[in-house]
């Protein structure tokens, strides 16, 4: 759900509900290495209701583009920490079954 | 995206690295070097509140002659981990009829004779029906049509050791000797029991990890040259042992930083020298050592409890948010 002004696309506050500090923490850190935003940041308006508000203010480009944007950016970083902890794990059982190997009897 | 945005993406990629330490069937240790303290932070929130897991939820009790009340019993066994993939599995709402998709049944019959001693419940005694629920429905009027089968609390399609995934390796917990109860001379115990897929979010029984944690890694930095005597005492105070004498040539001795990583911040090291010392003598250790954290590098541990090993627990969690991330992407389009 977004809380803006349609004149003015570039500052929004995005309320999503079912979501805590696991994502929104993670995308305000994504927000704010985006060049774009001016400002960023998310409050949890009651610890019994499951819901987050995102802050997003940016220099021209509309709220929502950035928001999208960074949450593509937050999926590609998540890519990539899956394939590189596949692989730390693969060399690690590889290199542990080797020396298991030159252990020998 | 703007030409900025690949720029920090791939400074990500170039700076991020994962250095696993320990890895065993239950439990691993690896490293995290060059991710932000949110993500780290977000991969422990998913492990111990967001992964589906199996346990017990439904207690279905015939008899309980025993010491334990029911609903005790009934928490206790929701709290046993069970050795199932929970993948394999559904999601049941409240309007789900129990079937082979979203339910295992588990059934418990124990009693100790009159005349011996005490025995355990041991959680091996959970014995896997495959073929569901083997406790009848109670109905008023009778049966209509006296052949068919009576109505039980599931009703399962086909049999779960069917199933590929079950034929060879039937569910059971996840521990054999997982004591339940006790029952004295006379004492009974005769339930079944319905296990469902949830998360660690509505009830800690549902949590995949006996816990998952991460430290930033310390950093001890030894702000002057510490040589000869001072270095001696540097390395005794440390109780953890992080550092080290080097012998530089001509006999002098200088303190190194052998071990940060053992390093548990407990201070000793900056500790100004107090009463056992003369007040001439007394050194402020303060500005020799300086400790502090690196900010971007994680040691995460991640101990299981059984239903899937640690580095597949990692992967899903990192694959939980990325769903996150789609669902906001597809409400805001």
């Amino acid at each position: 759900m977004e809380h803006g002004s349609y004149q003015d696309q570039s500052q929004a506050t995005f309320s999503l509900t079912d979501e805590d500090h696991t994502l929104a923490n993670s995308l305000r850190f994504t927000l704010n290495q985006d060049p774009r935003v001016t400002f960023c940041g998310y409050s949890i308006p009651h610890p019994s209701d499951a819901r987050v508000n995102i802050r997003v203010q940016t220099t021209g480009d509309p709220a929502s583009e950035v928001l999208k944007d960074s949450c593509q950016d937050l999926m590609l970083i998540c890519q990539h920490v899956r394939s590189t902890f596949d692989q730390a794990v693969v060399e690690f059982k590889n290199k542990n079954s080797l020396d298991a190997i030159n252990i020998g009897p | 995206m703007g030409v900025d945005n690949s720029l920090r993406l791939g400074h990500f990629r170039d700076n991020f690295r994962v250095e696993v330490v320990r890895l065993t069937e239950d439990d691993m240790e690896f490293d995290m070097i060059g991710i932000d303290a949110s993500l780290a932070n977000a991969f422990r929130r998913i492990l111990l509140a967001e992964l589906p897991t199996m346990a017990i939820e439904k207690v279905l009790i015939a008899n309980n002659t025993s010491v334990i009340q029911d609903e005790v019993l009934a928490h206790r066994l929701g709290l046993i981990p069970l050795k199932v993939d929970p993948r394999m599995f559904e999601y049941m709402s409240e309007n789900d009829v129990p079937n082979e998709k979203n339910t295992i049944v588990f059934k418990l019959h124990s009693c100790c004779e009159r005349g011996s001693s005490r025995i355990k419940v041991l959680s091996n005694e959970l014995q896997w029906l495959p073929r569901g629920s083997e406790l009848t429905v109670s109905t008023e009027k009778p049966a209509v049509d006296p052949t068919s089968r009576p109505r039980t609390y599931t009703s399962f399609n086909c049999s779960q050791d069917s199933l590929p995934e079950f034929s060879n390796n039937p569910i059971g917990p996840k521990h054999d000797d997982i004591i339940i109860a006790k029952l004295g001379p006379g004492q009974e115990i005769e339930l079944e029991a319905h296990a469902v897929k949830g998360m660690g979010k509505t009830h800690a029984k549902w949590s995949p990890v006996a816990t998952s944690w991460y430290r930033m890694l310390p950093e001890v930095v030894l702000l002057q040259e510490i040589e000869g005597e001072i270095a001696e005492e540097l390395v005794k105070k440390c109780p953890v042992k992080v550092f080290d004498i080097e012998d530089i040539g001509k006999g002098r001795k200088r303190a190194t930083v052998a071990r940060p990583r053992s390093c548990t911040l407990c201070r000793e090291c900056i500790r100004p020298d107090g009463k056992e010392k003369e007040k001439e003598q007394r050194i402020y250790w303060d500005k020799y050592v300086a400790l502090r954290r690196v900010k971007d590098h994680f040691i995460f541990t991640i101990e299981s409890t059984g239903a899937l090993p640690p580095e597949m627990l990692f992967t899903e969690a990192v694959k939980i948010l990325e769903d996150k991330c789609e669902r906001v992407i597809t409400e805001l389009s």
